[in-house]
């Protein structure tokens, strides 16, 4: 035998994303890359220049005289349900018939020979409606008494009493904007007529199944008509979670009706306007506390702006609540949840799902407390921290196991020199006028699992052909995560050969059915283990296989590094593949999981939803310009739990991407809507994501060493999508501490998030007038 | 309307096209010449996914009508690579894990590409507002920043 061939892909390394030498060449196929069918069509979706009210006459006449304009579609042109709610609780219309609920809501769809023509025609449309009085505001739905849903509650302890016969007080009101997903590739979705009625679709979604399903509904089919595939997304960040459905859904009943091939692709400003964002929060507190700063109980009420129908918002909202503790005891609690529908585009999943709006309020609170009690909040947050054994228990009733966040901060703490740094910055804003500077370290707890505890389960199917490759395919979808490559390494490991040997295959409602979203950071986690199952069932049938034919025990079998060891006999994996195949061995196979332990009962906010915590912090200091409010995010550390991490450089990015995310949602991304319910921010040109020019000077990323998932998961690695998102709290705080230093901290402004110049330099000023008052 | 007829030079290849008087570069590049790297990202200048080098200079191909484009040459992000041979600032890419999704890649590449051919020996604080007009969702800029001085440094050595 001569030398093993280099042999790479085990769990662990540290591989390039599946596609990335695609990406820098131009060559990966997005939906609007690929080859189009001959003959098609394109669609636009129609709309009225009115945010509320019932609409009375619809003169579509321009638009189907238009040119290049094929056909016209309204909600009467729908032969199924005219729905695309995700909970089929029929208040997500595909078209709007009769009432209009928020400003560019579709009511009619252009299919048209260009896109050009169908985007101009569907400008044409005349649209009569008795306007009504729209309500927007968080403050405006609470006062008029308009929810989603029914207002949910969670608690433990008497936390009346506890409240009451606290020594100290703090009350306050946490704000946090939305969020645009601004994912870099568009709503697209690409409808082609399939056999007997049906229709494939080619879609940019994270919820394939979903799709799958919404689209069978419009168009009367049952699931099995309709498949969808998804080989990549230009970026996801659960806004293709529910948000594709009504694209894919209009595309798909154009293409049934017209016999062609039809595209959507919303331009970006159509889907600014059109698309769910990340919900708007208010977050009122009131906390009672001892002497050295130990919460004894807390009041919390939260309320979000949902917006016309209910979408996810149940979910984000119950996220919210379980993570109004972020990593702190609360001996007695009451959390309280309003769900408030507005006439504004309905709200939708955004990374951290609800969980980021939640921990604001405890940060706020931690900050407020140590401010009171004049200590560094880092130590106010110490002493809070859940405990081990003791102290554990959350206010939805579950123990914390886990908590590590003890151990990780102490760490963080030392190699982010926050002691120095705090005094040095102390000196700093003494002699320095106008410029002002201002450090935080937080923490981040959240919790991994759908909290609906159906949506844990994933499947996969494994193909091993004759010649030894290996194609795989999962319910999880890539959204330039390296979700594929992780689980294609899971496949790697399992069966011990080369990464190349395996061909990573589209997201296909026809090969793994019933899949769940890739949300809640849980793809690596279900799908992982999934696929490991579908390549232990192969491994366990070349290995009975192997026994059997050459009449070796089964313990003398071990499969390694591209060989498989048989007695004192090696072979390799596609030779003994061949030999299987000649014997009329199955070489394909199906994997399943289903995540254990978890149980939850949103309506008693009880139970144990998560199967385990991942866990973060980080410390970050920033700059403010005391007369402009301009702020700039100057160092950042990071200290970040993966557990034992599948692929460190995947992972590694995902916290840097995370991080930066966040700190665009509480810095510079602001949604802006006018009085009469017109989003004003919907292109780049006014609504701002960060760019390379606000990345951090010093930005420090490392791995919890340590991090080992105490939970039998997928090779004890954790979850890594949503929770780095929150470690950019650290940069709301560190902005809060550079104001406070106005009026050399005796006062801890309020500021709004995001923290914009605008509400930096309003916060600097009220704190002004205080101080002269 | 009579169709447009252009002359250019794009990856030097000489292309020569029809197009309709008010079809973008973009347009044509991506629809009618299947050059799809070139990405629509926002199609008002502002997210940089289309950028593609006419005539030595960085430029927004959704900002330009395809007609404007007659005797220009083009470089596109397909032209990057020689053959298998990629650039260096692809590979520096793909060493540093500067993507995710992968749509803002091409137009960081062409961009940073425009900025090493005019300045090989860029600060990082240059390197950063050259690229800030290019938008990326995923990654936190962090190692595409690497990347291009990291490639700057290498072309020079």
């Amino acid at each position: 035998m001569g030398e093993r061939p280099e042999f790479r892909g085990v769990a662990g390394e540290a591989l390039r994303h599946d596609s990335a030498l695609k990406h820098t060449t131009g060559e990966a196929l997005y939906v609007d890359d690929i080859f189009e069918p001959a003959g098609t069509l394109y669609l636009a979706p129609g709309t009225a220049d009115v945010t509320c009210g019932c609409i009375l006459r619809m003169d579509l006449a321009a638009v189907r005289e238009a040119p290049g304009v094929v056909s016209v579609l309204t909600a009467a042109d729908v032969p199924g349900n005219n729905d695309v709610s995700p909970t089929g609780c029929g208040d997500d219309p595909l078209l709007a018939k009769s009432e209009l609920h928020f400003h560019r809501q579709p009511v009619f769809a252009v299919i048209a020979r260009s896109y050009q023509e169908a985007r101009s025609a569907a400008r044409l449309g005349k649209i009569d409606v008795a306007p009504s009085d729209p309500i927007l505001t968080i403050d405006q739905a609470l006062k008029a008494g308009t929810f989603v849903s029914e207002q949910r509650q969670m608690g433990r302890g008497d936390w009346q009493t506890a409240l009451e016969d606290a020594p100290h007080h703090a009350k306050g009101t946490a704000w946090s904007g939305g969020q645009d997903h601004f994912y870099l590739e568009g709503q697209v979705s690409l409808a082609v007529p399939a056999e007997d009625g049906g229709v494939h679709i080619y879609c940019s979604t994270q919820h394939p199944s979903e799709v799958q399903h919404a689209t069978a509904t419009v168009l009367g089919l049952t699931d099995r008509s309709v498949t969808v595939e998804v080989r990549r997304m230009g970026g996801g960040f659960g806004g293709k979670e529910t948000q594709a459905a009504q694209w894919a859904a209009l595309a798909a009943l154009a293409a049934v009706k017209t016999g062609q091939a039809v595209k959507c692709r919303l331009d970006r400003d159509d889907d600014m306007l059109m698309t769910g964002k990340r919900h708007e929060f208010k977050g009122d507190w009131h906390v009672g506390f001892d002497d050295e700063g130990r919460i004894m109980a807390a009041d919390i009420h939260l309320a979000s702006r949902c917006g016309f129908s209910r979408d996810l918002s149940d979910p984000v909202n119950d996220r919210a609540m379980l993570h109004a503790d972020n990593a702190y005891f609360y001996p007695a609690v009451r959390i309280r949840s309003d769900r408030c529908r507005t006439h504004t585009v309905s709200n939708t999943a955004f990374r951290g799902f609800g969980g980021p709006q939640g921990m604001l309020v405890a940060e706020q609170m931690i900050q407020a407390i140590a401010h009171q009690v004049g200590k560094d909040p880092l130590d106010v947050r110490k002493i809070n921290f859940y405990g081990r054994g003791t102290r554990d228990l959350t206010p939805y009733h579950m123990q914390v196991e886990d908590f590590i966040l003890d151990d990780l901060v102490e760490e963080l703490e030392v190699t982010s020199r926050y002691r120095q740094r705090r005094q040095e910055i102390g000196e700093y804003n003494l002699s320095s006028p106008i410029v002002r500077r201002g450090l935080a370290l937080t923490p981040v707890k959240f919790g991994i699992s759908f909290t609906n505890t159906i949506f844990n389960q994933a499947g996969a199917l494994l193909h091993v052909y004759k010649d030894g490759s290996i194609q795989l395919n999962h319910g999880g979808t890539e959204m330039g995560q390296g979700l594929f490559i992780k689980v294609a390494q899971v496949v790697a490991q399992e069966l011990q050969v080369d990464i190349d040997q395996i061909q990573i295959t589209a997201t296909h409602t026809g090969k793994v059915p019933n899949t769940s979203a890739t949300a809640a950071s849980s793809g690596s986690d279900l799908n992982g283990m999934a696929a490991m199952n579908a390549a232990r069932t192969i491994r366990r049938r070349l290995t009975a296989f192997a026994s059997n034919h050459y009449g070796v025990p089964e313990t003398e079998i071990a499969f390694y590094s591209g060989r498989i060891q048989i007695g004192a006999r090696k072979v390799s994996f596609s030779d003994l593949v061949m030999e299987a195949y000649l014997n009329r061995v199955q070489l394909s196979a199906t994997g399943f999981y289903r995540t254990p332990k978890i149980h939850w009962d949103p309506i008693t906010a009880t139970g144990r939803p998560f199967y385990y915590f991942a866990y973060g912090a980080a410390v970050t200091e920033v700059a403010i310009d005391l007369l402009t409010g301009e702020n700039r995010v100057i160092a950042v550390d990071i200290l970040h739990d993966v557990g034992r991490s599948l692929n460190p450089a995947v992972d590694k990015g995902q916290i840097e991407g995370g991080f930066i995310q966040g700190m665009g949602w509480l810095t510079t991304e602001e949604l802006w809507w006018d009085t009469s319910g017109r989003l004003k921010t919907h292109a780049p040109s006014t609504y701002k994501i960060p760019t390379c020019s606000d990345r951090p000077e010093h930005f420090r990323i490392r791995i919890f060493e340590a991090g080992k998932n105490p939970e039998a998961t997928i090779y004890r690695s954790k979850a890594v999508g949503e929770p780095p998102l929150m470690l950019a709290l650290s940069v709301h705080q560190a902005i809060v501490d550079a104001i406070s230093s106005v009026n050399a901290y005796r006062d801890l402004p309020h500021l709004p998030a995001p923290a914009t110049p605008e509400a930096i330099l309003n916060a600097v000023d009220a704190l002004r007038e205080r101080k002269a008052a | 309307m009579s169709k447009v007829h252009v002359s250019t030079i794009i990856n030097d290849d000489t292309v020569e096209f029809l197009c309709e008087s008010e079809q973008t570069l973009l347009d044509v590049l991506r629809d009618d010449l299947r050059l799809t790297g070139s990405k629509e990202g926002c199609a008002s200048g502002d997210c940089g996914a289309c950028s593609v080098i006419m005539d030595g200079r960085l430029v927004c191909a959704c900002l330009l009508l395809a007609a404007e484009a007659e005797g220009s040459t083009i470089e596109t992000i397909e032209g990057m690579a020689n053959g298998s041979d990629l650039h260096p600032l692809q590979q520096q890419f793909l060493d540093h894990a500067a993507l995710q999704c992968g749509v803002c890649t091409p137009g960081f590449l062409i961009a940073a590409k425009a900025l090493l051919d005019r300045n090989p020996d860029p600060t990082e604080t240059e390197v950063r507002y050259w690229l800030a007009g290019n938008l990326c969702r995923c990654t936190g800029y962090d190692k595409i920043v690497r990347a291009v001085l990291d490639t700057a440094a290498e072309t020079r050595n």
